[in-house]
């Protein structure tokens, strides 16, 4: 009861953000909100659930923002069509760079990502073709659903970022339900017990990382066509590729809404506190952001989300145990 | 006579100079219970290894019903129906008994909902129903190596192959497991285990393995292995020679 009351509130203040705060700031930061959001849930689905730590989600976003804004700009592709070929070149590039990594492990994958991401960076960073350094900008035209631009108001992407968090989030659920999502469990917790049971955990590994992928790539898109101007510094950047870890691990890697709650606490504190304190430049608004991740990860190591799932009453506490056990004389 | 189910002839697995395994053979028929014994450091693990797919043999062939599944990846031995447990337990700590028995069930049941039915059934016949909704954390050593073994059977597999799953057992869960065994035998399986508990592989074992620095030195039933010097002789030393 409590749990669907409180989901109740969440999809009414989600919906209904827009009439609430009609200014272009809190609109703003509601939208990278959501961008971050679905990020996490893409990191969430290779990280959280197969246990591939990346540190190169930048390079999945960025490729996906590059691919639609290069092939609408250099071709008059729509954005649309543009966000599933970005897509799918995000998910190709990730087989590619997944198949030779597939053997990597935690500390190592992590840097291995690392590696792949700067890669990238610097790549495009001198690639003439989609601008390099200087970037690619989006002609404004006139707005509409089917050019996926919209010059009146930031609510159309704020509705938009909406659904593509709503599908992704589905999508995640129907990984997590489905033998996928166990699989992706068992690996994560030890590749040759994986192995015994039957699981051949590079295809698994493979298909967790090219649905991240596609994923982000999405929301790269969805912020090409938001902003209007991509380059290197801003989405294939290392910075993106830790928030979306840190949004993950706060809000609590390995459950459905641990992103969406990460995103919700943490993109607003660095976007207000941005705002409010970083044109000093002395550096505060990273100082609160630190002591929150530090509080965070003191008191629940498993995320903001801990506090929801110990707190309502999800699981029957254990039964007494009634086998012999010598070791414990209080069990009969 | 009908072909064995598992041949394994002249395995040889070499280890940076050290020969873990040398040229080592023997056959397993359909309903048997075969046990590997040996000291500490005599190749069992290996030999094991080099049957499911962890270790690629330097020599020799591994044949799985009249098939040369020599060099196998892990996965694939364990499709076509060889499951195996770990000498150190291992379950998926964060999911439930059910759950982690369903990962296993899976990989014959696709559907969900069959591979929760499958999971449940296999729960029942190990005597896991009552823990189905723990977390595998939560579970003693015995339940985990119970909890191993039905995830091994939830794969559907012809031949089961588990690796010291009866150390570090009070009696007590000693007597259960090995009633486990004997049922699990019952459903029609083979079984080939790996142990150092005597009591345990004399009750079970229609034949033994005794393996020595890497080699087989002798195979019989339990009776002729117990008795026989050469046995004695690399379990106690040179000094206790019959």
């Amino acid at each position: 009861m409590v749990k669907i009351s409180l989901a109740a509130a969440a999809v009414l203040l989600a919906l209904g953000f827009p009439l609430l705060f009609s200014g272009p700031f809190p609109l703003h930061v509601a939208i990278v909100t959501l961008i971050f959001a679905g990020l996490g849930v893409a990191w969430n689905i290779m990280g959280g659930y197969a246990g591939m730590f990346s540190f190169g989600t930048a390079a999945f976003f960025g490729i996906g923002a590059y691919t639609s804004t290069w092939l609408s700009t250099a071709h008059g592709v729509n954005p649309w069509l543009g966000l599933l070929a970005g897509g799918a070149a995000s998910a190709l590039v990730a087989a590619a760079i997944g198949w030779p990594c597939s053997n990597l492990r935690g500390h190592y994958f992590a840097i291995a990502s690392i590696a792949f991401a700067e890669i990238v960076r610097t790549h495009f960073n001198n690639w003439k073709l989609v601008g390099a350094a200087e970037g690619l900008m989006i002609p404004i035209r006139d707005g509409g659903l089917r050019v996926f631009q919209f010059n009146q108001s930031k609510a159309p992407y704020y509705f938009i970022a909406l659904a593509f968090l709503a599908l992704a989030l589905l999508a995640c659920r129907a990984i997590s339900r489905s033998r996928m999502g166990y699989y992706f469990r068992a690996i994560k917790e030890s590749h040759e017990l994986a192995m015994v049971l039957g699981i051949s955990f590079v295809r698994y590994r493979l298909a967790a990382i090219m649905i991240a992928a596609f994923i982000a790539a999405a929301c790269g898109t969805l912020y090409a066509q938001y902003v209007l101007y991509i380059d290197p510094e801003s989405v294939l950047i290392l910075s993106v590729s830790v928030q979306v870890v840190l949004v993950t691990m706060l809000g609590g890697a390995g459950s459905l809404f641990g992103p969406v709650i990460g995103a919700a606490v943490l993109v607003p504190l660095s976007e207000i506190t941005r705002a409010q304190l970083g044109a000093r430049g002395t550096g505060v608004d990273m100082i609160l952001y630190g002591a929150l991740i530090t509080l965070i990860s003191v008191y629940q190591p498993k995320g903001i989300w801990g506090f929801f799932a110990g707190g309502l009453p999800r699981r029957k506490r254990p039964a007494p145990q009634p086998r012999l056990e010598p070791s414990s004389p209080g069990v009969a | 006579m009908s072909t064995p189910l598992l041949e394994v002839k002249g395995v040889t697995k070499r280890f940076a100079g050290l020969t873990a395994n040398d040229s080592v053979s023997f056959s397993v028929n359909e309903g048997e219970i075969v046990s590997i014994i040996g000291p500490n450091g005599a190749g069992k693990s290996t030999l094991f290894g080099c049957i499911t797919g962890f270790h690629r043999p330097d020599a020799g062939e591994v044949i799985w019903a009249g098939r040369d599944i020599t060099g196998f990846k892990a996965d694939r031995v364990c499709r076509l129906g060889i499951a195996r447990t770990f000498q150190i337990v291992q379950v998926i700590a964060d999911m439930t008994v059910l759950e982690n028995v369903m990962t296993g069930a899976f990989l014959r049941h696709p559907r969900r909902r069959d591979a929760q039915r499958r999971g449940l059934e296999v729960l029942e016949s190990t005597g896991l129903a009552g823990r189905r909704d723990q977390q595998g954390s939560a579970l003693t050593i015995a339940d985990k190596k119970r909890l191993e073994v039905a995830m091994a059977l939830a794969t559907g597999p012809r031949l089961l192959m588990l690796d010291e799953s009866m150390a570090g057992l009070t009696p007590v869960e000693l007597q259960e497991i090995i009633a486990l065994l004997r049922a699990v035998r019952k459903t029609g399986l083979t079984l080939v285990i790996v142990e150092h508990v005597m009591e345990a592989v004399m009750q079970l074992s229609d034949r033994v393995v005794v393996l020595t620095s890497g080699r087989k030195i002798l195979e019989g039933t339990p009776a002729e292995v117990v008795s026989n010097p050469a046995v004695i002789q690399a379990y106690l030393g040179e000094r206790y020679r019959a």
